[in-house]
């Protein structure tokens, strides 16, 4: 590969007590791809997002973004070096306005030492940047509606807007279909595909619905106990035994 | 009828006392998770300085008034964001240790100000004014009430605002609703919790400088006995809660007035019930949010 990786993990493990949690998961992740983590339950899918996130620190490896080793830096400062999470259950704070929940991710992305007491025009750069953002996944309409009113198509899309706001290099999807009924699928599989292509950024995203993953992504990882057992495209990874194993031995 | 007003009335101006304390404690339990049992410190100094102030001034004008309130914020919010950076910060999430950090403080500060000041409790004096009463519907009202009163509305809507329209106010709504995804956002939430304990502490510190006026002096035990009635306060409001900090204050106070008179001075303990019922019926307060 001649451009460096985005996002590359190394030796990465977590040995919490005897157990190793991960165990030497190695992967690296190029500027613009969609790569999908999937596994059976229990596999150290979250817990893999959580060690790059910055949640949970290994006990072994290193995790580099864009060459910077970020390994011992904290959530909100890998955040502020480009990786944008999304967590598994409600990434949305339900108390405050859609447009508020947009523009604290634009101002967090716009940074800048700004006074704490300065009060900010309506025609601010966070605020324009957030405007721009709700209209872009349609939902300008509801920018004074409380985000807990939300119906739950409309969370996720409000979710999808503060990460475009926030702009990171990497984003990270934790199980970004939890909770979403089926019929919703669809459509939130082709927001992540529209977000992807408008901007291109590098996406790593761990879903336990295997479908949506295959749908949508240019490589899988597959973790067991642990472990990676393969990475690279989806038609490849499918057709190996191992997984096959790894999947049927746990079906449901 | 005319006794009615009178507690109705002091009872709103000790409610306002209660809310100037409970408003900070709220806030920087809300975000922060830490039960800050040092705030009455803050108080107490304030009013210790405030008093200096004026006394320095000559205590009889409102300009010495006005100047004992501004030196009374600006150290209640000083010596509270000093207390944040250089104490709690290196305990964050250590709740035990922020406990016995903060309770240690308040039991050296006392001690501290018994040190300067002495133990018995300093007599004060402020403009003509505020000692003289007014008839409202037949009761006689000291005029402190209207001033503290007036001032805690004025406090309330200065921090509504600061919530509502500033970025910080921004970040800080949304650290008591989820303090980890502000953090993943990228927003360091530390400075927040700095401007937090420094908003709470001018709250407290011009506190104390009314209480000051409204009990007529300064002892070093002033912030501790109102801390304990202003974390009641913060719990029946619900912890984390600006508008329940403000309900609950009124409610105690109002009713710790009416019981002190009608009830044979059975004011504490009424509270105290009450603050029993909330925790059953209600066990996050009148304003607080479900988990």
């Amino acid at each position: 590969m001649s451009t460096p990786p985005v996002l590359a993990v190394e030796r990465l493990s977590l040995q919490i007590g005897g157990a190793r949690i991960i165990d030497d998961v190695t992967l690296s992740v190029p500027e613009g791809e969609i790569l999908g983590v999937i596994g059976p339950n229990g596999a150290g899918k979250t817990t893999l997002f959580n060690l790059v996130s910055g949640v949970l620190r290994p006990t072994a490896g290193s995790i580099r973004l864009d060459g910077r080793d970020v390994t011992t830096a904290t959530v909100d400062a890998r955040a502020r070096a480009g990786l944008g999470r999304s967590f598994q259950t409600s990434n949305l704070f339900l108390g405050l306005s859609v447009l508020e929940n947009v523009r604290l991710a634009a101002q967090a992305a716009l940074g800048g030492a700004v006074s704490p007491f300065r009060f900010p025009r309506p025609t601010d750069a966070a605020t324009r940047l957030a405007e721009d953002r709700l209209d872009q996944v349609g939902l300008v309409a509801h920018r004074d509606t409380l985000a807990g009113g939300l119906s739950h198509g409309d969370k996720r899309k409000l979710e999808i807007a503060m990460l475009l706001a926030a702009d990171p290099r990497v984003i990270l999807l934790d199980e970004p279909m939890a909770g979403v009924g089926s019929g919703d699928v669809p459509g939130l599989t082709e927001l992540i595909r529209r977000v992807h292509r408008e901007t291109g950024r590098t996406v790593l995203m761990v879903e336990h619905h295997m479908e949506v993953v295959l749908g949508v992504v240019d490589r899988v990882a597959v973790m067991h106990h642990g472990r990676l057992l393969a990475c690279d495209t989806p038609e490849i990874v499918m057709a190996d035994p191992t997984v096959q194993s790894a999947y049927l031995g746990e079906a449901v | 009828m005319s006794t009615v007003v009178l507690l109705l009335i002091t009872g709103l101006g000790l409610g306002a006392l209660y809310f100037l304390v409970a408003s900070g404690l709220s806030l920087i339990y809300g975000l922060m998770g830490v039960l800050n049992f040092a705030h009455g410190s803050f108080l107490t100094l304030a009013a210790f300085l405030g008093w200096e102030t004026a006394r320095a001034l000559g205590a009889d004008s409102w300009g010495a008034l006005a100047a004992a309130l501004l030196v009374g914020a600006a150290a209640g919010a000083l010596v509270a964001a000093g207390t944040e950076l250089l104490l709690i910060r290196r305990l964050y999430e250590r709740h035990i240790e922020q406990v016995l950090v903060t309770v240690g403080l308040a039991l050296a500060s006392v001690a501290l100000f018994d040190g300067i000041w002495g133990t018995d409790p300093q007599f004060i004096r402020g403009p003509a004014w505020l000692a003289e009463t007014t008839e409202i519907l037949g009761a006689r009202i000291p005029n402190n009430r209207f001033l503290l009163i007036a001032i805690a509305i004025l406090v309330l809507l200065l921090i509504v605002l600061f919530l509502r329209f500033t970025r910080y106010g921004l970040i800080i709504r949304a650290g008591v609703e989820n303090r980890s995804m502000v953090t993943a956002l990228g927003i360091d939430v530390r400075r927040a919790f700095t401007v937090v304990f420094a908003i709470g502490g001018a709250a407290a510190g011009i506190g104390g400088v009314l209480a000051s006026h409204y009990f007529g002096y300064v002892s070093p035990q002033l912030g501790g006995s109102l801390l304990i009635f202003a974390f009641i306060v913060t719990v029946i409001g619900g912890l984390g809660s600006l508008p329940g900090a403000a309900v609950a204050s009124v409610v105690v106070a109002v009713l710790q007035q009416f019981a002190n008179f009608y009830l044979g001075g059975t004011g504490d303990l009424v509270v105290v019930l009450l603050l029993a019922v909330v925790l059953l019926v209600r066990p996050r307060g009148l304003f607080g949010r479900a988990a």
